[in-house]
């Protein structure tokens, strides 16, 4: 399935070390390649220290690798600029945290609008599109909500659509689901296949849990910064 | 643009989020801009009652006066100009025969035809005098003035009639009132005309026959009543003659000189002075100086230029010291708002947008403070001019001006943690507790 479509991310000989050149010297990654096509769910799983942290802020262009190549849509991120990089985040990738990051004392769709700011996109199409994501994902009636007058599920619901916002490619999804209970989170994994399946966007969820992965086509284990594995996944949504 | 507008809306949020804080972030703003604007305020009306001042009594008036000669040195601005106004500049240490004399203004007169107007000279014969009616009674002075007078003072009469030149050479013993003096013992001020009016002297009774009533409705000015120059209210006016007939004296320790427009006044004074120095060449303990109220204008406005000047030096601090609290505020701000700052990096705000919006909010606390300064020393200047019975006028450019400096203090200010902000790496940003 996967041969036939394009290449969307390109990781090849990915190293990430920190305190360099002092005793602590640390690998957090150490050598990966990872290939990802457009419209593939996948999961990167670990566990915490096995660095798939440092792995997502590099395929989220928040961070750049100590060595190795980078390519995203074409495109060397690897040697990008802090602009360069902050421009890339704003139209390839789309957010969505397990805290939810909503910026607080700001309305959900304020903070739906907030990428397209920085996008320069016009106040009356971002009203617009931000009201019809926020539509999508069933928070209609809440727009005018402040973050702190939502529900964790509602919230997450709120970053989904955030992350929507400049139509990216691809949602990197870092455990959406963590700070939910289990019925809402279901409700935030039903989305993310939604997107998948009928916008065709390319998923990246980060994960420690087996089951949520088992719900991806492909899972990329990771541990000791190094790939230790890979393998298809269902690929289907687990009923409740 | 429209991230700026953006950014004046994030700002206003979130410093309605902190009310208190900001506001006293803002103190230090206010207490300086709304020095500054009370004391240009107190200052322009204090201008513009000396400019009142100088049209209505006249800046082609220039005052010849003797002094003492070792008080010359010691004597400082504020002295000189309270102690020139008014005759006892020299007291009691001046022997009759080395004042002023009338020959000596004769000749002067006849030195400087084209540029003296005329002279205004004037003899005190009662000092706290009073003048009964029936069961009322005023306190009067009376004064002995030349012709001159009239013009220097700018005299208008309500009722009757000002002394005519026949009266003025004989010395008659007429009268002129105040309004304040007809209002006080007669009905109205027509009724006075024409009445013997009595003053008690110490003990020694003057009378005289009213003949015109003058206007008191403070021509003169704030600037006068401030100064304390004379009191019209209860001056009675009588031709200079007379009072040199009562006291038997025809010396000065001091007149003024109406020149005519054109002459240049400041040049005039020194003329006058070297004229009138001439005759006390050789006295040892008196000497003369001359002075127009351009002068002491001048010398009311360097003094008035000081004070500015000093409470600018007090409000530079408090604005200093404010824009050191706004700072300190916004690094506060920004610690606490770190993941914030995080996920607006990871969404994609290039660190321009980041470093704009806290620079926009520093600049939006310190506007604020800086109107709320403005109107506070609008207000408590207004409040100074009301107590020194002066009007207020509020300097635009003033205004404008400290707006625009609370701006520059909330970009110079903002700018280091706004820098902070955009420098934090979205990583670390996003992981803050």
């Amino acid at each position: 399935m996967s041969e036939t479509k394009e290449k969307c991310i390109e990781l090849r000989g990915i190293v990430k070390k920190y305190f360099i050149g002092t005793p602590n010297e640390l690998a957090a990654l150490d050598g990966v390649d990872i290939d990802i096509y457009d419209g593939e769910f996948v999961a990167i799983v670990g566990a915490s220290g096995s660095g798939k942290s440092t792995l997502m802020n590099i395929i989220g262009a928040l961070d750049r690798p100590t060595e190795g190549h980078y390519s995203l849509d074409g495109v060397d991120v690897s040697a990008a600029k802090d602009d360069e990089l902050s421009a890339i985040r704003n139209r390839k990738i789309g957010f969505v945290f397990q805290t939810y990051n909503l910026i607080s004392k700001t309305n959900a769709l304020k903070n739906v609008e907030m990428p397209m700011l920085y996008a320069g996109i016009p106040a009356k199409q971002r009203v617009e599109r931000a009201k019809l994501l926020l539509e999508e994902v069933g928070m209609g009636e809440r727009m005018k909500h402040l973050p702190e007058e939502l529900s964790g599920g509602q919230k997450q619901r709120v970053a989904i659509a955030r992350a929507m916002s400049n139509d990216p490619s691809i949602i990197l999804a870092d455990e959406p689901t963590g700070a939910l209970d289990s019925k809402t989170g279901r409700m935030v994994m039903d989305i993310f296949h939604k997107l998948n399946k009928e916008q065709h966007k390319t998923v990246i969820l980060i994960t420690h849990s087996p089951e949520l992965a088992e719900e991806t086509d492909r899972i990329i284990s990771i541990k000791d910064g190094k790939i230790t594995g890979e393998r298809k996944g269902s690929g289907k949504a687990v009923e409740a | 643009m429209m991230l700026f507008l953006e950014n004046i809306r994030l700002a206003f949020s979130s410093l309605k989020a902190n009310k208190m804080r900001s506001l006293l972030t803002m103190l230090g703003i206010i207490i300086g801009i709304s020095s500054v604007i009370a004391i240009v305020t107190v200052g322009n009306s204090l201008a513009s009652s000396l400019s009142d001042s100088m049209t209505s009594i006249g800046a082609n008036n220039i005052t010849v006066y003797l002094t003492l000669k070792e008080e010359k040195d010691e004597t400082t601005e504020e002295g000189y100009i309270f102690k020139s106004t008014n005759n006892a500049g020299v007291g009691s240490k001046v022997m009759d025969e080395e004042l002023l004399t009338d020959e000596m203004i004769r000749e002067f007169k006849a030195a400087y035809p084209d540029e003296v107007y005329a002279i205004s000279a004037n003899q005190t014969v009662v000092s706290s005098g009073t003048s009964t009616v029936g069961k009322n009674s005023a306190a009067v002075n009376v004064i002995g003035i030349s012709a001159g007078y009239f013009v220097e003072k700018n005299i208008k009469t309500s009722a009757g009639r000002i002394f005519n030149a026949d009266e003025m050479i004989e010395g008659k013993m007429l009268a002129l009132v105040s309004e304040k003096y007809a209002n006080k013992l007669y009905d109205s001020p027509e009724d006075v005309i024409g009445e013997t009016l009595v003053v008690d002297g110490e003990g020694k009774d003057y009378t005289f026959t009213v003949v015109g009533v003058y206007k008191t409705d403070g021509s003169a000015g704030s600037l006068t009543a401030l100064m304390g120059m004379g009191n019209q209210a209860t001056d009675v006016y009588i031709p200079l003659k007379a009072a040199q007939s009562i006291t038997h004296t025809e010396t000065y320790a001091s007149f003024s000189v109406v020149i005519n427009s054109g002459v240049d006044v400041n040049k005039f004074v020194d003329e006058a002075k070297s004229f009138f120095s001439a005759y006390y060449r050789n006295n040892r303990t008196i000497m003369v100086d001359a002075y127009s109220l351009a002068s002491l204008a001048d010398e009311m406005n360097s003094l008035m230029n000081k004070l500015t000047m000093g409470i600018s030096v007090i409000a530079g601090i408090a604005l200093l010291v404010g824009g050191i609290g706004v700072m300190n505020i916004m690094l506060v701000s920004i610690t606490e708002r770190t993941r914030e700052i995080g996920t607006r990096k990871a969404l994609g705000a290039p660190n321009s947008s980041i470093r704009t919006q806290f620079i926009v909010e520093a600049v939006v606390i310190c506007l604020i403070g800086g109107l709320i300064g403005v109107l506070g020393g609008i207000g408590l200047g207004a409040l100074i001019v009301k107590i020194m019975k002066g009007v207020a006028t509020p300097s635009v450019s003033s205004i404008i001006g400290s707006l625009l400096f609370s701006m520059g203090i909330g970009v110079f200010f903002g700018y280091y943690p706004a820098n902070k902000a955009a420098k934090m790496d979205p990583i670390e940003a996003l992981r803050y507790e």
